[in-house]
């Protein structure tokens, strides 16, 4: 007698799941509590675990198949002695002795759904918090004719960029007729292939002259374009409570003589939050992710026609005299234009504060390919809740813009709660 | 009397007609059919199906005579003329009886009598009972078809000079003919009679027979005809022809310059065919009408809104899988169906029932080139085929045109027998757009003639397996 393994409602609501990958083969023999398969829902993956045992006669759905509603027959285990691959039905089958007093045993553990005494009842287990992988749309099968096909391939045309004429919208040959090629696409654009928006309209009916865009002009406006577009962000915003820190730098300032500024701290903070929040120290590459070890922070300079962002590496690992001096280097090299690359190339987060210019919170665009850009403000006098009562604090405002392909908001929030105990706590800064 | 009104109304009832009158009702119009004769049109009564039948008969009638090839005794083989042709009568009869029924089913209404465009959307019909009658409609489809083409000097008089129509009916069976013209309504008739017996010439003023075809197609055709017994004159003209009371005599000049005189009991003029566009209102309404054939866009349109016209009406082409087409096409336009696509000409089969049969579609190795194609070229012989020589018919070849680069069929070109039978798959082929890939992919079955398809294909990429 074989029994049929339904997809499972991993949670109340669920309708219907993403088979996202099988982890047993037909033929396999599996025992009760193994992990079958992995399914995808709109809000998490999850594994599922076989409920019970035999041999696998047959996945009826194929991995990557999306949208399989719950309670569809979804893989055939065969009982021990049994050869052929009975094919899933839908038919009432006999229920015998010992499947019933199994399916008892296992309805016990799991929910005594009536609907699922038919089938081996399978046990989701704990919530992986894994991000769901977003479905493959490349991969949808695209309709044109074989010599639709070969004419594409040969002349470099992408089929999904075409509309297919043929019947049912299949892309044929005439489709293809006068098109032009794509150009590559650029590994690695320079600055002199700036992307240009995808409208460019003329001037508006005001005086005006035109400027050419300079070589920095035409970076900042690809890279960012480019990320804007591509890249998913979101954004968080922390108020931190800056007076013990503000203490604590007049009073080094003071003593030691130095010129410390609060930025040299909050770059410090940064790096140090990086470390504690590693999860958040990534670069989303595709199909994979680069986790880094080191906290590279690239600062945002502003600097005459543009901005460039010149790093301070392991800044986590570096004191505060040591990050106050780097910096200000750096920051003179940047307006002074000799940053070499190896000064502004690489980083693993980037830091803009606009705290200077009075500005209170603001979103800054991510910074390709880092995944996560803290954009600070003026730390300025307000009135905040303590003990009940209101009371003047000061106070700065960081938001923190995040690529959520790599990075989620558990993991963001992470970041943002160990920067803020940081610059709240400014003794741990020295940690 | 009240004038009855239709959503389409149809004139001509040929494949064009019919067809396009069905699939009006399919989507729901209210459908007319006018018909001056008969339902089916000449490709059903005096084309494509009587001559069928009749080549069926010459064809047993070959075999027969050739009985002792196949290990079989026929002694006295005979025939007789009248019973041949009484049989191709039956056979037009039985499908026109058919024709009427899918209309009746179809609930399309059909009026016998002459049509002409009035104002427009109006129809007036003289009808065969003799009362007139206007019928309305907002969408005119013109498919009265085409009739042979005659020439000042060369017009037949249904005695002694006859036209397709007269050939497919004799009242005698001629001891020598001259077919003018090689095109496949001449080549089919100078097949037919030279099966059955009579002394068959040929004369085609263009260089080869069956001059629409791929230059080797026409080569082996001829050689093959000439083989048979035919006489065929390339590069001639007939000049003249001088009836006498039971012969003709042909004044020939031929490809030298010279001139020579044909005696024969009987004369075929097969030199094309006109549209039949008189007594038609097409003056009065303004459709524009160019070399004897109505003009219109790629989905049937006139010049004039509401008229359409569709197959030999509108040219070459000549051929009522073609109308049909047409006829389709225009009728989904007109109905609003979406993703009608006008008929590709180069992917309409033509095919012609001499013996041996030559089928072709698309582009002939000289118009690949012509057209700056780089081209690989396959064949295949009958020779080669198991199941042609079982049948007795080791002659013929499939010849196959690609484009060197891209794989694209663009054209294939057969003779032998059976191959009006081949020919879909290619067509097939063609409309699906599959490379040459896809075609060696497939698996035709053995022992069958279709597996030329497959070896030419082969061939073409210097991978023929049985040859």
């Amino acid at each position: 007698m074989s029994i049929e393994i339904r997809m499972p409602a991993l949670s109340p609501t669920m309708e219907k799941g993403t088979l996202a990958k099988w982890l047993i083969k037909e033929g396999d023999t599996i025992a009760a509590g193994d992990v079958i398969a992995e399914i995808e829902t709109d809000k998490a993956t999850m594994e599922v675990e076989a409920a019970d045992e035999g041999k696998v006669g047959k996945l009826a759905v194929a991995a990557g198949t999306a949208d399989v509603p719950v309670g569809t027959v979804i893989a055939v285990l065969l009982e021990e002695g049994e050869a052929g691959v009975a094919s899933p039905s839908t038919a009432p089958s006999l229920p015998r002795k010992r499947e019933s007093s199994a399916e008892e045993k296992v309805d016990s553990r799991l929910r005594g759904n009536d609907e699922q005494k038919k089938s081996a009842p399978i046990l989701p287990s704990a919530p992986t918090p894994q991000p769901t992988v977003p479905a493959a749309h490349d991969d949808a099968r695209i309709f044109a004719s074989p010599l639709a096909r070969r004419i594409a391939k040969q002349s470099g045309i992408d089929l999904n960029t075409l509309e297919g004429s043929g019947p049912g919208g299949r892309v044929v040959k005439r489709d293809l007729e006068g098109k032009a090629p794509l150009a590559r696409p650029q590994v690695a654009a320079t600055a002199a292939t700036a992307v240009a928006p995808a409208t460019v309209y003329g001037p508006a009916d005001a005086p005006h002259e035109e400027v050419k865009l300079s070589t920095m002009r035409k970076v900042i406006a690809e890279r960012l374009s480019e990320s804007k577009r591509t890249v998913p962000h979101f954004y968080m915003t922390v108020d931190v409570q800056m007076d013990h820190l503000l203490a604590a730098r007049k009073d080094i300032n003071e003593a030691e003589g130095l010129k410390l500024s609060v930025n040299d701290f909050i770059i410090k903070a940064l790096a140090i939050a990086l470390k504690r929040a590693p999860e958040a120290n990534v670069q989303f590459a595709g199909d994979k992710l680069y986790r880094y070890s080191r906290a590279d922070v690239s600062v945002a300079v502003a600097i005459d026609g543009g901005l460039i962002t010149p790093i301070i590496r392991g800044a986590d690992t570096k004191g505060l005299i040591e990050i106050s001096n780097e910096m200000r280097a750096l920051a003179e090299k940047a307006r002074a234009g000799k940053l070499m690359p190896e000064d502004y190339k690489g980083g693993t987060i980037s830091l803009s504060n606009l705290g200077m210019y009075g500005i209170k919170d603001f979103e800054a665009v991510i910074n390709p390919p880092q995944a996560a850009i803290l954009a600070v403000g003026a730390a300025e006098q307000r009135a905040v809740i303590k003990d009940g009562q209101i009371a003047p604090a000061t106070v700065m405002s960081a938001t923190l813009s995040v690529d959520h392909r790599a990075i989620d908001g558990a993991i963001g929030a992470k970041l943002l709660t160990a920067f803020k105990a940081l610059i709240e706590n400014p003794a741990r800064l020295a940690l | 009397m009240t004038e009855q009104s239709f959503d389409l109304i149809v004139i001509g009832g040929g494949p064009g007609g019919y067809v396009a009158a069905i699939r009006a009702a399919q989507l729901g119009l209210k459908t007319a059919v006018i018909e001056r004769e008969l339902l089916g049109g000449i490709c059903l009564n005096w084309g494509c199906i009587p001559t069928k039948a009749l080549l069926r008969s010459s064809e047993a009638y070959h075999i027969m005579t050739h009985a002792s090839a196949y290990g079989l005794k026929a002694d006295n083989v005979s025939f007789d003329i009248a019973k041949i042709v009484e049989r191709s009568r039956k056979v037009a009869k039985q499908l026109n009886g058919g024709v009427t029924m899918l209309l009746k089913k179809n609930k399309v209404t059909v009026i016998e009598g002459h049509a002409r465009l009035a104002t427009a959307g109006k129809v007036t019909v003289d009808k065969k009972d003799g009362k007139k009658e206007t019928v309305a409609a907002k969408n005119i489809i013109l498919a009265t078809g085409a009739r042979a083409r005659e020439l000042p000097h060369l017009k037949a008089d249904g005695k002694l000079i006859w036209t397709y129509r007269h050939a497919m009916t004799p009242d005698m069976m001629p001891k020598s003919i001259l077919v003018v013209g090689s095109g496949a309504i001449g080549i089919e008739f100078a097949s037919f009679y030279r099966d059955l017996g009579a002394e068959v010439t040929v004369v085609e003023m263009l260089d080869r027979v069956l001059p629409v075809e791929d230059e080797e197609i026409s080569a082996f055709a001829q050689k093959a005809f000439v083989k048979q017994g035919m006489k065929i004159l390339t590069s001639a003209n007939v000049k003249e022809l001088k009836p006498g009371k039971a012969d003709v005599t042909a004044v020939v000049e031929t490809k030298d310059g010279k001139t020579q005189e044909i005696k024969v009991e009987r004369v075929i003029l097969a030199i094309g065919i006109t549209g039949n566009v008189e007594d038609l209102g097409l003056e009065a309404a303004g459709v524009k009408v160019e070399k004897g054939h109505v003009v219109t866009n790629q989905w049937g349109e006139t010049n004039v809104k509401g008229v359409w016209a569709i197959g030999d009406l509108t040219g070459a082409p000549w051929l009522a899988h073609k109308a049909s087409h047409e006829g389709v096409i225009a009728v989904e336009k007109i109905a609003g169906v979406k993703d009608v696509h006008p008929l590709d000409k180069g992917n309409i089969p033509g095919c012609t029932y001499c013996r041996p049969q030559v089928a072709s579609v698309g582009m002939t190795e000289a118009k690949a080139k012509a057209a700056g194609r780089e081209i690989k070229v396959g064949r295949f012989p009958f020779i080669g085929n198991g199941k042609a020589i079982a049948l007795g018919e080791p002659e013929g070849f499939i010849k196959t045109v690609f484009d060197a680069k891209t794989g694209e069929l663009l054209g294939a070109h057969m003779i032998g027998a059976e191959v009006t039978e081949l020919i879909h798959s290619y067509t097939l082929a063609r409309t699906l757009e599959t490379t040459e890939a896809e075609l060696m992919h497939t698996v035709f079955p053995h022992p069958t003639l279709s597996e030329m398809l497959h070896e030419s294909v082969l061939d073409a990429y210097g991978r023929a397996l049985h040859i």
